[in-house]
């Protein structure tokens, strides 16, 4: 057999699953969709004693609206993000990205909250997290907490969360009226890693002035990488061409750290990471008014 | 330790003992003896191992058996009645020259019985996208592109006649 023994615990209820997690946060690990974890199991480069298998616990696949904001269960499927109509009037680029992630036999498995959890600085939706002020509800046997995204994401494959916590809930505020987006990805093949990826969010007021714009990164740093400078070099700003030119330029030179890997050198990524910026950052600025 | 399962598996219900680390793959071709599902890459890649987990295409060797306790599982063995009368899309297949070697197959008609479902007339960009996840090695996709078309055309037919 491919993983290592271990035991298997299948809750049907959050209560029974953070009582379990409370008792063997030591040893244990969660099993969500197991697109990342069944993996790293198979070539024994995880080898958990423990799984607690998070897939018949009950009230965790929601996606609803409440006021301003989405709220998404952790355990919805990425092929449930995909075709919400929700998700695709109230954040666009959220609809806009699920389709890169992997291939649909992965989509119909891999989870929202397995994903953000796993932390992959290549994954698309931790970056989408930052890059949509999401902010995350963590719960454990003593009470609940709500981490943003700005803080969850501590390093490679690590998080803010501590050992007896789960995630249980993503918050996503809709995206702001006039507010245009676009997501691009280059990868090696449809559904593998991307090389570099960038997700960019534009707000114009009525005269065409950038009131707040969002520049968030794949694949190029420990975590997900937010181009604050850059972005903040719009604001205020008509996001004309040479504004673009210059903010891609800040972006890709100073702001993201990408490592390289054997597809790509870090030059390579920094010259991906300019040419999707210019791009993205044209799309986004003429989509402004075509959300919803 | 073992745990007692029950999977429905092409509408017939097996109850096996399985070891919780015994992939979904490996039981069905192990212990259910139907070796139609195919292994290649066993991380989840090469989309060989393709089933349809409550009707939805999944990859087998990233899920445990015992994850399957009380679900309905469809392998490439449930398509035809027998060997004179294939499945529309395997017969499109077989007219189209859509295979060499054979051994992606499986996974290839897994995952698209759920596309032509969900998608009866697609272009061809659409079924290029579908079949990202499955390699082949043999065919370059283009006679596998073709059969798709002409199992959508069949299907279509069966539908409107």
């Amino acid at each position: 057999m491919k993983p290592a023994p271990f035991e298997y615990h299948a809750p049907t209820s959050l209560e029974e699953a953070l009582g379990l997690m409370n008792q063997h946060a030591d040893e244990a690990k969660l099993l969500a969709g197991g697109q990342s974890l069944v993996p790293a199991m198979n070539f024994r480069v995880v080898q958990p004693s423990m799984l607690i298998d998070l897939n018949r616990v009950q009230g965790l696949s929601h996606i609803c609206a409440d006021g301003n904001v989405l709220r998404i269960g952790a355990m919805a499927r990425e092929r449930q993000l995909e075709f919400d109509t929700l998700i695709e009037t109230r954040t666009p680029l959220l609809h806009e990205a699920v389709p890169f992630i992997a291939h649909p036999q992965i989509r119909n498995r891999g989870t929202i909250g397995g994903s953000i959890v796993n932390a992959d600085p290549a994954a698309e939706l931790p970056m989408l997290m930052f890059a949509l002020d999401a902010r995350l509800k963590a719960q454990s046997v003593s009470g609940e907490r709500w981490i943003d995204a700005q803080d969850f994401f501590a390093g490679m494959f690590t998080t803010a969360l501590v050992p007896n916590e789960i995630l249980v809930e993503i918050e996503l505020p809709f995206m702001p009226p006039r507010t245009g987006w676009s997501f691009m990805e280059v990868a090696p093949r449809t559904g593998d890693y991307a090389l570099m990826g960038v997700a960019a969010l534009v707000t114009l007021d009525e005269n065409g002035k950038c009131t707040r714009a969002k520049l968030v990164y794949l694949n190029a740093g420990d975590g997900p990488v937010d181009a604050k400078e850059a972005a903040q070099s719009l604001t205020g700003e008509q996001v004309n061409d040479a504004r673009i030119q210059s903010a891609a330029a800040m972006a890709s030179e100073k702001e993201i750290s990408p490592f390289g890997n054997v597809h790509t050198s870090p030059e390579f990524q920094r010259h991906l990471a300019k040419v999707l910026t210019i791009r993205a950052l044209k799309q986004a600025t003429q989509r402004v008014g075509e959300m919803q | 330790m073992t745990v007692s399962i029950t999977v429905t598996v092409n509408e017939q219900e097996y109850t096996r003992e399985v070891e919780p680390r015994l992939l979904l793959s490996d039981f069905l071709r192990h212990e259910l003896g139907l070796t139609g599902t195919h292994v290649g890459c066993e991380h989840g890649v090469c989309g060989a191992c393709t089933i349809l987990f409550d009707g939805e295409s999944m990859r087998s060797c990233l899920i445990f058996a015992v994850q399957a306790d009380g679900h309905s599982i469809a392998t490439v063995e449930g398509l035809a009645k027998d060997k004179d009368n294939l499945s529309p899309l395997q017969q499109s297949f077989w007219e189209t020259h859509g295979l060499q070697c054979g051994y992606c197959t499986p996974g290839i008609l897994m995952t698209l019985i759920p596309f032509l479902k969900q998608n009866p007339n697609p272009s061809e960009d659409e079924i290029r996208h579908a079949l990202s996840g499955n390699l082949c090695r043999c065919t370059g996709y283009q006679h596998i592109v073709d059969a798709v078309k002409l199992a959508a055309e069949k299907m279509m037919d069966v539908n409107s006649g």
